[in-house]
């Protein structure tokens, strides 16, 4: 084993995958239903949510209000989330009937999950930093929750700079990372084969 | 016979097919985009316009007037709330455990200072001034009967104007009416966002304050936003809002916790029970059979079990 941090990253990472796993062109047969489309669907959301979202970090917080093109911009990063949450609790659904955690992928399942709640977190930040009155009443509203357990001592709903900072930077980046996490999971580990699978059943072996 | 090996755990090596996973994630991205667009053209997104304390003040002058007093008299919501904002209370419980307490003040908020008497040093009226000068004078108990006094009679009078000016509340009726009129020509909004710089991004005081008002109240039960209409999960107007946080909403309109005083901190505390299970869902017992007790897995993989006859 040799001492070298860099050896020992490489082959803690790199050399765990083959470059036919990590971008492959072929599934198992069992890989056949439409409900395997909602996993990319929602990064195909998340794309979308990231791209409207920095569109409209450039132009600065208020700046949707006054614009017409900003006002659509908001829109389009609006029904974004909606999309991203509707195609990601399918998936989620989908992967819970496949009972997908299977054969050391509970991590696989965790991260979805930890992904999905940072999601909300990073949802509920957005709706704070609108500037009107929706995010002045769930601002209100949701401090109580948050004081009552001690965590607005720490995260004062109030504070629009504070929530803005939170849901252009820290939020997504843990989105992010815990996103790419995943995917490296399902990559690392393959896609759950179904309950009661055996590969002589189909008559290859 | 040969012995099946665990498919669940290792690189399946049965039959396989085509799949070109760029090519599914562009036409993902290319069918969304066009969904995103359509949605967003059609039904736009809501902009209610933020509530200040100005439009409050023109709006629903008596409403100020009796929230101002309250503040004084230290009996509305922000006034008697405790951590992080004052030590007005304890806060709300868990059992033994006082975690709002606990984490301390850290945001000082007192509503009499920050909201009123402060504020009012910028007047420009004498008399205002100068019921300031006898409110500061003046011992905190009588301060209280003078507020708790002209609560009292602006409650029975059912409005500020109408409560008989023969009657002695001190110098609270002045103070009031002149924080109105610096609310209402635009001075008090900025009063207390600028407390450290003049360029405002914390606005936890002016909108405790409007918090306390009847009529922010009144303003979300018209837009369908209160606790007990599944609260903050909406937005104005018809949109879906965060309709993920249904699970959250949920516990507020069912018993034991719609009674409950520590409400709030009781669903907190049962929602991270939840979010522990839905984390570590494969770990939790029957909940982890039911993909085999339900067959909709059957359904799922229908093709697979029909072409291996399973």
């Amino acid at each position: 084993m040799s001492t070298m941090w860099t050896t020992r990253l490489r082959k803690a990472t790199v050399e765990k995958f083959e470059p036919q796993d990590v971008l492959p062109d072929e599934q198992p047969s069992y890989v056949a239903s439409f409900i395997y489309v909602f996993g990319v669907l929602t990064l195909a959301a998340l794309f979308i949510i990231i791209g409207s979202g920095l569109w409209l970090t450039t132009k600065g917080a208020i700046w949707w209000h006054s614009s017409s093109v900003g006002h659509f911009v908001n829109s389009v990063h609006l029904w974004s989330v909606e999309l991203f949450f509707v195609f990601m609790v399918v998936h989620l659904w989908g992967k819970f009937w496949m009972a997908a955690w299977r054969g050391k992928r509970l991590m696989t399942w965790v991260t979805g999950a930890i992904a999905f709640l940072a999601s909300v977190a990073t949802g509920f930040t957005g709706y704070l930093i609108q500037w009107d009155f929706d995010s002045q009443w769930i601002a209100t509203q949701a401090k109580d929750g948050l004081n009552s357990v001690g965590i607005g001592s720490f995260f004062n709903t109030l504070n629009t700079g504070q929530a803005i900072l939170l849901h252009v930077s820290l939020l997504p980046l843990v989105v992010g990372l815990i996103v790419i996490w995943h995917v490296i999971l399902v990559r690392k580990n393959g896609v759950v084969p179904p309950l009661d699978a055996n590969e002589i059943a189909g008559g290859t072996q | 016979m040969r012995k099946e090996r665990n498919v669940d755990l290792q690189k399946w090596t049965g039959p396989k097919r085509p799949y070109d996973l760029v090519k599914e994630l562009v036409i993902a991205l290319v069918v969304v985009t066009v969904l995103v667009g359509g949605l967003a053209a059609i039904f736009s997104s809501p902009d209610e316009p933020a509530v200040t304390l100005q439009v409050w003040a023109n709006k629903a002058p008596g409403d100020f007037i009796t929230t101002t007093v309250g503040e004084l008299a230290g009996t509305t919501i922000s006034a008697s709330y405790g951590p992080p904002y004052n030590n007005a209370s304890e806060g709300l419980k868990l059992g033994p455990l006082k975690l709002q307490k606990m984490a301390g003040i850290t945001i000082p908020v007192y509503p009499a200072e920050d909201f009123v008497v402060g504020p009012l040093a910028f007047s420009k009226d004498v008399a205002v001034l100068a019921a300031v000068s006898q409110w500061k004078a003046t011992p905190s108990d009588q301060q209280g009967k003078w507020a708790n006094d002209y609560a009292s009679a602006i409650e029975k009078a059912g409005d500020p104007a109408k409560v008989s000016a023969s009657q002695d509340f001190g110098p609270v009726p002045t103070m009031a009416a002149g924080l109105l009129t610096l609310a209402q020509s635009n001075v008090l909004d900025g009063l207390l966002t600028t407390t450290v710089t003049p360029y405002p991004s914390d606005f936890t005081k002016p909108m405790l304050f409007l918090a306390d008002s009847g009529y922010f109240d009144e303003l979300g039960a018209a837009q369908h936003l209160h606790g007990d209409q599944w609260g903050m999960m909406n937005e104005t107007g018809s949109y879906p809002g965060q309709s993920w946080l249904w699970l959250f909403s949920l516990w507020y309109q069912v018993e034991p916790f719609k009674s409950s005083p520590n409400a709030d901190a009781e669903i907190f505390l049962w929602i991270m029970i939840l979010t522990a299970a839905f984390v570590f869902m494969p770990l939790v017992p029957f909940v982890n059979r039911l993909p085999r007790l339900i067959p909709i897995h059957r359904l799922i993989w229908r093709k697979y079990y029909r072409d291996n006859n399973l």
